[in-house]
C-alpha cells in the first residue's frame, strides 16, 4: 500500500486506519447524505435493501418490520455518528471497526441501489462512457474500502 | 354414553396433534445472493454472528453466490427472527420460513 493509507491489523487490538483527507472527506459526505436521506425520505426506493422483507406472508413482515425498523434505524444512525466522530482517528477500536463495516455497507447498498449495479457492472472494468462513471467510481473507491476493512478487522479479531 | 364420547375426543385430540407438529417445525433463515455485498464481507458476517468457521463460512457464502441463496440457520421462530435482524442489521438479504 502507498503511505497515504494503512488499513490493517494493530498488534494492540483493532486496526490501523490512515486515510488522506480528501477520502475522509468524500466519506463524510457520504454519511451525511445518507444521514439526511434516513431522516427525510424514510420511503425513499434507495433504501430499501436496508429493511428488506423477512417475510413471504405480509401480515407477518407487516409484524416484523414494526417491531424491528426502528431498532435497525436506530442501529444505522449509531453506526453513521461512529463513523463521523472517528473519522479523523488513525485508529480503530474493534467495536468501532464493526459500525464502519456496517456504515459501509450501508453505503454501498444505497449508492449501488441507485445506481442499479449488477453482478456483471464491473465486468469489464469501469466503462467511462457510462454516465454513471463518476458514482460507479464511488462505489467501486467504497468496495476498495471495505475489502480492505474486512480484511484488517478479520486479521485483528482471528477470523 | 361412550359411543358419543369416543369421536369427539379423536375430534379434540387431532387439532391439537397438527398444531403441536405446527409449532414443533423449525423456522429457517435463508440468505439470499445479491449484487452488492463482498464475498469477504458476507463470510465475515457469517463467522461473526454464528461463530462459523472460516471454511464452513465461506462454504456458505459459495453457496449464496452461486445457487443463489443457502440457509444460514435454523430453530424455534423466535430464533429465527433474532437472526433475520441481525443479518438485517448487517446489511445481508435475510429470509425466514418454516421448514
Amino acid at each position: 500500500m502507498d503511505d497515504q493509507h494503512r488499513i490493517e491489523a494493530a498488534a494492540s487490538g483493532g486496526v490501523h486506519f490512515v486515510l488522506p483527507p480528501a477520502e475522509r472527506e468524500l466519506l463524510l459526505q457520504l454519511r451525511a447524505e445518507l444521514l439526511s436521506l434516513l431522516e427525510s425520505a424514510p420511503d425513499d426506493p434507495s433504501l430499501e435493501r436496508l429493511f428488506p422483507p423477512a417475510y413471504d406472508d405480509g401480515r407477518r413482515d407487516a409484524e416484523y418490520h414494526r417491531l424491528m425498523d426502528d431498532e435497525l434505524m436506530d442501529g444505522r444512525r449509531d453506526d453513521l455518528d461512529v463513523m463521523g466522530v472517528t473519522a479523523g482517528q488513525d485508529k480503530l477500536s474493534p467495536p468501532e471497526a464493526d459500525a464502519w463495516l456496517r456504515a459501509l455497507t450501508d453505503l454501498r447498498l444505497v449508492l449501488g441501489t441507485r445506481l442499479d449495479v449488477r453482478e456483471d457492472t464491473f465486468g469489464e472494468g469501469l466503462d467511462l462512457n457510462d454516465p454513471r462513471a463518476p458514482e460507479l467510481a464511488v462505489y467501486g473507491y467504497l468496495s476498495w474500502l471495505q475489502e480492505m476493512l474486512v480484511a484488517a478487522v478479520s486479521q485483528a479479531s482471528g477470523l | 354414553m361412550s359411543t358419543t364420547l369416543a369421536p369427539a375426543e379423536v375430534e379434540v385430540e387431532q387439532p391439537q396433534q397438527q398444531e403441536w407438529r405446527e409449532h414443533d417445525r423449525p423456522w429457517i433463515v435463508i440468505v439470499w445472493n445479491d449484487p452488492i455485498n463482498l464475498m469477504s464481507y458476507v463470510t465475515f458476517v457469517f463467522q461473526k454472528l454464528f461463530g462459523y468457521s472460516r471454511a464452513k463460512a465461506t462454504q456458505l457464502m459459495l453457496q449464496v453466490h452461486n445457487e443463489g441463496k443457502a440457509v444460514v440457520s435454523s430453530g424455534s421462530r423466535e430464533k429465527a427472527e433474532h437472526d433475520v435482524a441481525r443479518l438485517h442489521a448487517h446489511g445481508l438479504w435475510a429470509t425466514m420460513r418454516q421448514d
